[in-house]
């Protein structure tokens, strides 16, 4: 029943629904007026080395997070080792760490100057035969280690449900306990597996400071010199429209694959199966391979980021710190209200208003999750810039919206929304409708039940979107190096900037800091885990 | 096929309607009204074409198999869904009709769910206060205490809901949809979570305190003896329709529909014959046709369904009827009897536990009673 209300979350959904669109169509219009001439520069110097650099990335990286997650998920699922209850949440703990940070600390670590190759000179006398770190094998290695944990997560979890079952159930219809791994535990976690490593797609093709550190040019890394060092913003837009493609393949495989998962859960988990005991030399190496792991992801990196951030913390803790410390945190603020607001409104009307339209705008609206930053940051600037251009027809300033607040708020919420809606939503579905039919009885309804009834229910859903929206924002770098106001600064992009410098000891003590907001929302999946099953 | 009549007072076709002289009466106190209700989703009618009346101060109770839309037809009452034609008047004002809807928070309806659905987060009182605006602070506190008194929780408060029994909760749930004094309440399957002891327990104790109130209210369930300990008026729902509505007593004993007698306690049917429309010829002899309440028409040389109750048989060695045990149960102080007639036919009895007939003896039976209820084939 059509009724003003509706009417009115209709448009805000429409509301909420046009950033999206506003910035796929920005990407598309490149289309619909090619630039000839920079389409043939693009095409005989850009675009071949850059896709042929952005696919090979992304299969060496899939591969590389697909056996190590799968194979670290299979050892703490269902086997048991020295160490392995640390190592269950230790290894998650590399998603904590920026890919642009570990990239930087990577090279230091391994370039012909960093601690390795001198040791081995030492040694040896000689450490050429040692390969270059900026190269394809240096960006992977990089890239995979922070991204497996996706790939480790959800493949954990499905072990975890499976438990010794699955081999059981190989072993009694004859097969060996390694047969009935690859002929039955694994398949039956094929849908998690494709999940985790649709994620690990996504993240790679959205990345731009670990490739950029490691000047390894892919499509990410092309749309920003288009921009910054061609000033070309049809450049920009034409290679963000080669990019568009391949993230909409990942995103119609992902959906499919959801469906999958949906089909695969089992109705009862066995909790209580126990876990297989190694023996021998087996223990040491499981234990080891996940240490090695640990150490490569997380440890190593991070002690050469204090070994870096030590000798200068006196100097390098200045006002100027403190200042990008304090731009980071008030963007973030500034983005957690903006965004978790949005999306409680978004989730509300979505409870409230359930239709086809209502699930379609909050698709669209929730889609950005999958879109490059670089890919949204020139998106937006076409719609913005016509936007401008409008107004100041009409007497307005120029710029108004251009390198402002605003379009940056913008481009995150159509990046984060997702972030902040997915814990909402899990929140308000635990509710139970008749909570609002009890409420609207009592003649409480509209706004007033969401702040009386569902905000008191959904707290903790609303503090975890809050978290995730925070510690995203601060890690964020693309939108926030394309978007920002002139002279805006924050933490990320100091690091960005000092390490693309090669100042890598001033670029510790920034990136100390974003490591350590990065471990908060870990901490939250760390626990959240441990609660579903142990 | 029973035909299907759903007439508003029981009364419009009998002709021997001395029970239901008050029908005008009843028309005119009807408090909650529904007029030719009928709701569709997707096109497809939910229900069709439901009307009664309820009288102030009374408690009505719909009964009915899982998914014949009982439960929809109360959130239709409450506001949560809106009508395709028809209408629902409640004191004599339009609430739900096919051009208006009244917002269900703007109907002053309380509703208890099967879910009770407290607010988790709220203690027990303020789970009892929230549907209390437009009083002083004092005055809702002190109505809050009234309700969560005469629901038997005093000292529980301040307790949270999750700390409370099941029992506990539905209390409370009653509590907080009375305390604004709504002027009609509805409850939707409010015992089916509840132990089986305290279900009987419990109904009895919601019926004295919904009457003390002087609250209407009207209950959807789907056990009948639920129905049947809380119910002043009583309505069975099959397949979109209303079968009946009417005192839980007719219901039993003078079923509107071949379906409600069905559905309604135990019963088998056997053929008949109409010799002449008061008179119907059986394989267990000739009965009277029990012209009381709703009935179907017939007319003589119809075949006809005869409804008999397993009590409604008794042994009786004079008798020239005999029938055959096929089945047997036992329940403590009777056997239930499946018996076979000569004729194939089978009926259900419930004979005392002194004697013990083994499988496929033959037994000397005849009807209790000399009229029946029949219903048209």
């Amino acid at each position: 029943m059509p009724s003003r209300s509706s009417l009115i979350w209709s448009v805000f959904l429409v509301v909420m629904a046009l950033p999206t669109v506003l910035a796929l169509s920005g990407v598309l219009s490149a289309w619909f007026q090619p630039d000839f001439k920079t389409l043939s520069h693009l095409s005989n110097y850009v675009l071949p080395s850059a896709i042929k650099n952005t696919l090979l990335l992304v299969l060496g990286v899939s591969v590389m997070t697909a056996i190590i997650g799968v194979s670290l998920a299979w050892l703490t699922a269902v086997c048991d080792f020295p160490l392995r209850r640390f190592f269950v949440w230790a290894l998650i703990l590399p998603m904590a760490v920026p890919g642009y940070v570990i990239a930087f600390a990577f090279v230091g670590i391994f370039e012909f100057t960093g601690p390795v190759q001198t040791g081995l000179r030492e040694l040896f006398g000689n450490s050429s035969w040692f390969p270059s770190i900026y190269s394809y094998g240096g960006v992977v290695m990089a890239l995979s280690l922070v991204l497996y944990p996706y790939v480790y997560l959800l493949v954990r979890n499905a072990f975890q449900t499976q438990g010794r079952r699955s081999l059981e159930v190989g072993q009694s219809l004859g097969l060996s306990v390694r047969a009935s791994f690859f002929r039955v535990s694994l398949p039956m976690a094929r849908p998690w597996i494709v999940g985790g490593l649709l994620l690990v797609i996504m993240e790679t093709l959205a990345d731009f400071g670990t490739v950029a550190t490691f000047n390894y040019d892919t499509l990410t890394a092309a749309i920003y010199k288009s921009w910054f060092s061609l000033y070309s913003v049809s450049a920009a837009l034409q290679v963000a429209s080669v990019l568009l493609i391949f993230v909409v393949i990942v995103i119609v495989i992902e959906r499919y694959s959801r469906r999958a998962q949906q089909y695969a859960q089992q109705r009862n988990a066995s909790l209580n199966t126990q876990r297989i005991s190694l023996i021998g030399h087996h223990r040491w190496l499981a234990c080891a391979a996940c240490a090695t792991v640990f150490t490569m992801a997380f440890l190593l990196p991070c002690a050469q980021l204090i070994f870096w951030a030590w000798p200068n913390v006196a100097v390098e803790l200045n006002s100027s710190f403190w200042s990008y410390v304090w731009g980071s945190v008030s963007l973030a603020i500034l983005a957690v209200l903006v965004i978790v607001g949005l999306a409680l409104l978004m989730a509300f009307t979505a409870r409230t208003q359930n239709s086809l339209f209502t699930r379609t705008a909050v698709r669209v609206s929730t889609l950005g999750y999958a879109l490059p930053g670089t890919v949204l940051a020139i998106g937006l600037f076409a719609p913005m810039a016509t936007v401008d251009e409008v107004l100041y027809n009409l007497g307005a300033p120029s710029h108004v919206l251009q390198g402002t607040m605003f379009v940056m708020i913008l481009a995150y919420s159509v990046r984060f929304m997702a972030v902040a809606y997915a814990p909402l939503e899990s929140n308000f579905l635990r509710i139970t409708p008749s909570i609002d039919a009890v409420a609207r009885s009592l003649g409480v309804s509209g706004i007033r039940m969401l702040r009386l009834v569902h905000m008191p229910i959904i707290r903790r859903g609303l503090l975890t979107a809050m978290v995730l929206v925070c510690v995203d924002v601060i890690k964020e770098l693309p939108i926030t190096l394309m978007t920002r106001p002139f002279g805006f600064n924050t933490l990320a992009v100091r690091v960005f900037e000092l390490s693309s410098e090669g100042l890598w000891e001033r670029a510790a003590i920034p990136a100390i800091a974003i490591v350590l907001v990065g471990i908060v929302p870990v901490m939250i999946l760390i626990k959240r885990s441990d609660n579903d099953a142990h | 096929m029973p035909i299907s009549l759903v007439n508003r007072h029981n009364s419009n076709i009998s002709d021997n309607s001395s029970n239901y002289i008050n029908a005008e009466d009843t028309l005119q106190q009807a408090f909650l009204s529904l007029t030719n209700v009928s709701i569709r989703f997707g096109g497809v009618d939910v229900l069709s074409s439901v009307s009664f009346d309820l009288a102030r101060g009374d408690i009505g109770c719909l009964l009915g198999p899982s998914g014949c839309g009982k439960t929809t037809l109360l959130r239709a009452i409450a506001g949560f869904e809106s009508v395709f034609s028809g209408s629902i008047r409640l004191n004599g004002n339009v609430l739900s009709d096919t051009n208006s809807v009244v917002a269900a928070e703007k109907r002053a309806i309380g509703m208890v769910f099967q879910d009770y659905a407290l607010f988790p987060h709220l203690s027990v009182l303020k789970n009892v206060l929230f549907g209390l605006h437009g009083l002083s602070k004092n005055e809702a506190k002190s109505r809050a205490s009234q309700l969560i008194s005469q629901v038997g929780l005093v000292n529980k408060e301040r307790s949270m809901p999750h700390e409370l029994s099941g029992g506990e909760q539905q209390r409370v749930a009653l509590a907080r949809a009375l305390a604004p004094a709504p002027t009609l309440l509805l409850l939707d399957e409010p015992f089916s979570n509840l132990d089986v002891e305290l279900r009987e327990s419990l109904s009895r104790d919601v019926r004295e305190i919904i009457k003390q109130s002087n609250t209407t209210a009207l209950m959807v369930t789907h056990d009948q003896l639920e129905a049947f300990a809380m119910a002043d008026q009583l309505g069975v729902l099959h397949h979109q329709h209303l079968q009946q509505w009417a005192s839980a007593l007719d219901v039993y004993h003078q079923p509107g529909t071949q379906f409600v007698a069905s559905f309604i306690g135990q019963g088998t049917f056997i053929n008949g014959v109409m010799e002449s429309v008061g008179q119907v010829n059986t394989m267990l002899g000739k009965f009277e046709r029990n012209l009381k309440g709703v009935y179907t028409a017939v007319t003589s040389g119809d075949v006809v369904s005869v409804l008999l109750r397993p009590d409604d048989i008794i042994c009786d060695s004079q008798s020239g009827i005999e029938a055959a045990v096929k089945s047997k149960y036992f329940r403590g102080a009777t056997f239930l009897y499946t018996l076979e007639l000569s004729n194939g036919e089978q009926l259900l009895a419930l004979l005392p536990s002194q004697h013990d007939y083994a499988i496929d003896e033959k037994i000397k039976i005849r009807p209790k009673n000399s009229s029946v209820v029949v219903f048209k084939k």
